[in-house]
């Protein structure tokens, strides 16, 4: 990948901001999402809590299926391969897919390496649970970042403690003097020069979302404000009693992530939230898979 | 002078960065009250038009904003900007709604997807060398008589103006280049 396709791929990650991006399974369910105003669907066979559900080996979806929400739908459409599966990568590639999640929710394929993600045209978002994690991620190519949350939980407790420690160690970097930025470079197991980046713009390199048991526009504007750049909503939609409804309500609060009394107004009457699992109550943690 | 930047999604902070390089103070729409806001001029920036379009129109902006543009007020659109102005979309989703003030025919994602993404550099309006950001660009494909156009690539109308309306496909806000928005504030200054 060139510098310049690396620039237009962080440049698209730019254009999502302040959006939605919505897992979908079916053309109609990305067609409902582009409706009710998601910046971008993620196309996969199976929603995460149905993949929790299911247990066993969850691979990249079928190509066929893929197609069939780009022809769906106008918007990006992403989609998601398992971490270290640079096959599965390459043929997301062929299709033209808008952007590849490197992702836990899918069985690692690789419990070392993640994808060379320089090798490749098409942009990589990729999870992340702190700042050391999220610079090698950028480090590997990755063109945009999100929390990893605990995706099919419909809990956001986690969501929430890696945008906060995230943010936290950004503020610390901002603080500190040239020789102590060598040390945390060291610390953070990340290349120098990407610490320096952060240190002196007080940010990622990348676009930063959040992602991961967001069920509620209440909980997109809790992860807006704690510094998100926009949300993705996985199980959170599909899983709920009036999918349409909602979808459009968290767009607005993504919007409007500050103004209390439209999040009230949007939080009205949206049905039946996804159940959800609490953290404590889950065998299989996802946001432990790649480091 | 004090201008609008609508953020109600996409790339509206790195408007307001440029706007703060020349010292020109900004503030931020992201609801209808935010329309009776001072102001000389508003910007549309880029990200999804779709989402824009559906975000005015549940929001209760659409109409006004509209009213507003239409009795001259200054406004530049980038890329999705630049669809939400447009009167005719060739090829719109199903529900697709917009602005539609500017006699100009628009054709969204005419590069195709991402991997159609590109930058080039061009002539604008008389101005040499100017670096352009196309992300899932739309170009125009047909323009009133009384518009005027302002830059091409690759035969393919990027930049137009009609009366108080400037459009662009790219996204000068991505580049360190401030030129455009020097040209749009410029106009504002001159009707003013």
């Amino acid at each position: 990948m060139t510098n310049e396709r690396y620039t237009l791929n962080k440049e698209l990650a730019q254009m999502l901001k302040g959006g939605v991006i919505m897992d979908v399974t079916t053309p109609q369910q990305a067609k409902i999402a582009e409706e009710a105003g998601a910046c971008a669907v993620m196309a996969l066979e199976r929603i995460p809590a149905d993949i929790r559900a299911a247990g066993g080996v969850s691979r990249m979806s079928d190509p066929k299926m893929i197609k069939g929400i780009q022809e769906a739908v106008s918007i990006p459409v992403m989609a998601k391969c398992r971490i270290g599966h640079f096959a599965e990568a390459q043929i997301l590639e062929a299709i033209e897919i808008d952007y590849i999640d490197e992702s836990e929710v899918l069985s690692p394929a690789d419990d070392v390496y993640h994808i060379d993600k320089t090798q490749f045209k098409v942009p990589f978002v990729c999870g992340a649970k702190d700042l050391g994690e999220a610079l090698r991620r950028i480090n590997e190519g990755a063109a945009m970042i999100r929390t990893k949350g605990e995706p099919g939980t419909g809990d956001v407790v986690q969501a929430v403690r890696h945008m906060r420690l995230i943010q936290s160690q950004i503020r610390r970097l901002t603080s500190m003097s040239k020789d102590e930025l060598f040390d945390a470079a060291k610390n953070l197991q990340v290349p120098y020069d990407l610490v320096v980046y952060v240190a002196e713009n007080g940010k990622l390199p990348v676009v930063n979302f959040a992602a991961g048991g967001v069920a509620t526009p209440a909980d997109a504007a809790l992860m807006m404000q704690l510094g998100a750049e926009g949300v993705f909503v996985g199980s959170g939609i599909f899983k709920s009693g009036n999918p349409a409804k909602r979808a459009a309500a968290i767009v607005q609060a993504v919007t409007n992530y500050t103004d209390a009394r439209l999040l009230a107004e949007l939080s009205e009457d949206l049905g039946e939230a996804m159940v959800g699992i609490n953290e404590s109550e889950i065998e299989l943690l996802m946001a432990e898979r790649g480091k | 002078m004090r201008i609008g930047v609508l953020a109600v999604q996409g790339a509206f902070i790195e408007h307001r960065h440029i706007l703060e390089k020349l010292d020109v103070e900004s503030l931020e729409l992201r609801q209808l009250s935010d329309l009776n806001e001072e102001m000389d001029g508003i910007i549309i920036p880029g990200g999804e038009s779709t989402v824009m379009g559906k975000l005015l129109n549940d929001l209760g902006m659409m109409e006004p904003l509209k009213a507003k543009i239409e009795s001259g007020f200054p406004v530049f659109g980038t890329c999705a900007g630049m669809i939400l102005l447009a009167k005719d979309i060739v090829n719109p989703t199903e529900k697709q709604v917009n602005l539609g003030t500017m006699d100009i025919s628009v054709r969204r994602n005419a590069y195709g997807r991402q991997l159609g993404s590109f930058h080039a550099v061009t002539e604008f309006a008389g101005m040499q060398e100017i670096p352009m950001t196309f992300i899932r660009a739309p170009y125009i494909e047909e323009t009133a008589p009384d518009v005027e156009v302002l830059a091409q690539v690759d035969g393919h109308v990027i930049a137009a103006r009609q009366d108080n309306q400037l459009v662009t496909a790219f996204h000068p806000e991505l580049t360190e280049d401030t030129r455009i928005h020097e040209y749009f504030l410029k106009y504002i200054a001159n009707k003013q």
